[in-house]
């Protein structure tokens, strides 16, 4: 493919070509441009809380290996022995100073450097052995954002803050609804896979349409109250906050009602030990608003998706294949309600949820549905005549409506295109 | 004596398996009332996530059900509209390798493998697991207090897995 690829006859403003789901080349483009390039969602640091933690991670279909180092920074290796290439770590997690490659015993610190060869005279004198250009790969950039990770593959780009722009306070109200102030990532991981293509995900994360019918089976025997928020009656909106950043805003509905903790499906009584801390923690006022609102419900461009409190990360490993990374999220200082989120979790998410089982068949039949020819096209026009903007300047519409998929698509297009 | 007690060991593993034998018949053929009916009031289903030693209380299960979750699972397969298994799956597994074991206070621990056929419609696959049932007495047959079942990968990513395992 070329350089400047061109997606006038694939994308329109409502309307995107089957195709891009299903196209092996455009798929590989999209690694190139969009998982190497553009800031990625890695792991969170709690992930690594001491010193010398290290945890494999993944940008796009590559791993990584989050560390934070014997000095405490958290860097990004890439697991590869510049040797002969051999993986240097085949552990999902632990606790290491080094790394040593288990075919000819080169050994890297944490850091990525390296440290030392096995029978060093065999390099001694050479003039290209120098140790300094043959540490671990690193990914180019990290930064964090209130303890979200995230690294791109590319040299030079915007930077973390600007990827982020509005969305950013989409997490600062995730971390607010810990009464210290900060979200752990402790309960481990399910990883479930679709054979579908990873915008098939992204873009069902923030589709308001679908859960009054793909959930119904859950929402209609579990007496939940999300099936409201969903339907056609709702006063949820969707919002669309540029570089393909998206969520669904359920705060108008909980709003409604004005009661605390309505958002987790009970009540501030029966939390007592949480009410009392958020209350503390940000004042009567501002307390019982934050729980009112509760947690967003996200998605962060290309792969971090907070479902209020599920954590999704989303890897593409082939053009038909995804895996969803999902667990709980954790409140610092709130430990009876951390118990409640992770049994939710479980029932809801996973290979086996009640929630998310359903969505990956859809995903599945969806991405065996567009390889039929006729029509070519997806239409993700509802809502656009009824679209508005917001008091800061991003365009909002109706819970059920297109325009998250509408602005995932145009941020697309401009990282495809560039 | 010895004789005695050998034949009541033999007593015994011939009805646990037979129990663990129409479970998993129950399973395949999706009669989920039935197979509801296998568990006590206090029945838990665990099917943990990486590795054999998590502790569910703490960390990720594909699925960690107390009785009432149990419940919710059968009901939502009877409103017709759980689209992971619309239609359902077809279902073949063998199970072997039966162990049994006589606990003090009465209940019995059992162990077995199963290799799970499992046909839908992405494809065909299989799954190997391992489970361990703690049953109780109920007449002449047996009630699950406690099923969990480690999938041989369940440290790796895997498909859906909708279908009562």
């Amino acid at each position: 493919m070329s350089a400047q690829l061109n997606l006038d006859n694939l994308i329109k403003s409502n309307r995107v070509h089957g195709s891009l789901y299903s196209d092996e080349d455009i798929y590989r483009e999209e690694i190139e441009k969009i998982w190497f390039k553009t800031w990625v969602y890695v792991g969170h640091e709690s992930e690594v809380a001491n010193k010398n933690d290290f945890i494999m991670k993944s940008i796009g279909p590559q791993p990584v290996i989050m560390v934070r180092d014997k000095d405490g920074e958290i860097q990004l290796l890439q697991n590869r022995c510049p040797h002969r290439g051999n993986q240097v770590c085949v552990r999902e997690k632990g606790n290491a100073k080094s790394f040593t490659c288990p075919y000819h015993s080169w050994t890297f610190a944490n850091t990525g450097q390296l440290m030392g060869q096995a029978f060093p005279e065999g390099y001694k004198d050479h003039p290209d052995a120098d140790k300094s250009g043959l540490g671990l790969g690193k990914v180019p950039r990290v930064a964090s954002y209130r303890g979200f990770v995230f690294g791109s593959m590319a040299e030079e780009g915007p930077s973390l803050e600007e990827h982020l722009g509005g969305a950013a306070e989409m997490l600062d109200r995730v971390c607010l609804t810990s009464p210290e102030g900060e979200i752990e990532i402790t309960a481990g991981f399910l990883q479930h896979k679709t054979r579908s293509n990873w915008k098939f995900l992204v873009e069902n994360e923030t589709d308001g349409y679908h859960p009054a019918f793909v959930h119904a089976s859950i929402f209609g025997v579990a007496d939940s109250g999300i099936g409201s928020l969903y339907g056609d009656k709702s006063t949820a909106l969707t919002r669309d906050y540029g570089n393909g950043h998206t969520e669904v805003d359920l705060r108008p509905e909980f709003r409604k009602f004005d009661e605390p903790m309505r958002w987790f499906g009970t009540t501030a009584e029966k939390l007592p030990e949480y009410t009392e801390a958020m209350l503390q923690a940000y004042g009567e006022k501002q307390g019982r608003e934050i729980m009112i609102d509760g947690t967003p419900h996200a998605m962060i461009f290309p792969n971090l998706f907070i479902a209020e409190i599920q954590l999704f990360v989303i890897q593409p490993v082939a053009v038909n294949e995804t895996v969803q990374h999902v667990t709980a999220l954790q409140f610092k200082g709130a430990p009876k309600l951390n118990r409640r989120m992770r049994q939710q979790t479980m029932g809801s998410v996973g290979p086996a949820g009640f929630l998310l089982a359903d969505d990956s068949e859809m995903y599945e039949r969806t991405q065996r549905g567009v390889q039929t020819r006729d029509p070519e096209w997806l239409f993700l026009g509802r809502g656009e005549q009824r679209e508005r903007r917001d008091e800061d300047g991003f365009r909002v519409s109706h819970a059920t409506d297109e325009t998250p998929s509408r602005g995932i698509w145009r941020h697309y297009r401009s990282l495809m295109e560039a | 004596m010895l004789l005695e007690k050998s034949l009541e060991e033999f007593l015994l593993h011939q009805a646990v398996s037979q129990f663990i034998f129409k479970e998993a018949q129950l399973q395949d053929d999706h009669e989920y009332d039935a197979w509801e009916a296998l568990w006590t009031d206090d029945g838990v289903y665990w099917v943990p996530a990486n590795g054999m030693d998590i502790d569910p209380e703490k960390e990720m299960s594909i699925i960690y059900d107390n009785r009432s979750r149990i419940a919710l699972r059968i009901r939502q397969f009877h409103t017709g509209r759980r689209f992971a298994q619309e239609p359902a799956s077809g279902l073949r597994r063998t199970v072997s390798n039966i162990t049994v074991e006589e606990l003090e206070g009465g209940e019995i621990e059992a162990c077995s493998n199963a290799i799970i056929f499992e046909s839908n419609l992405r494809g065909e696959f299989t799954w190997a697991t391992r489970n361990i049932y703690r049953l109780r007495r109920d007449g002449v047959s047996f009630k699950m207090a406690k099923k969990t079942v480690i999938l041989a990968n369940n440290d790796k990513a895997l498909y859906t897995l909708a279908f009562l395992v």
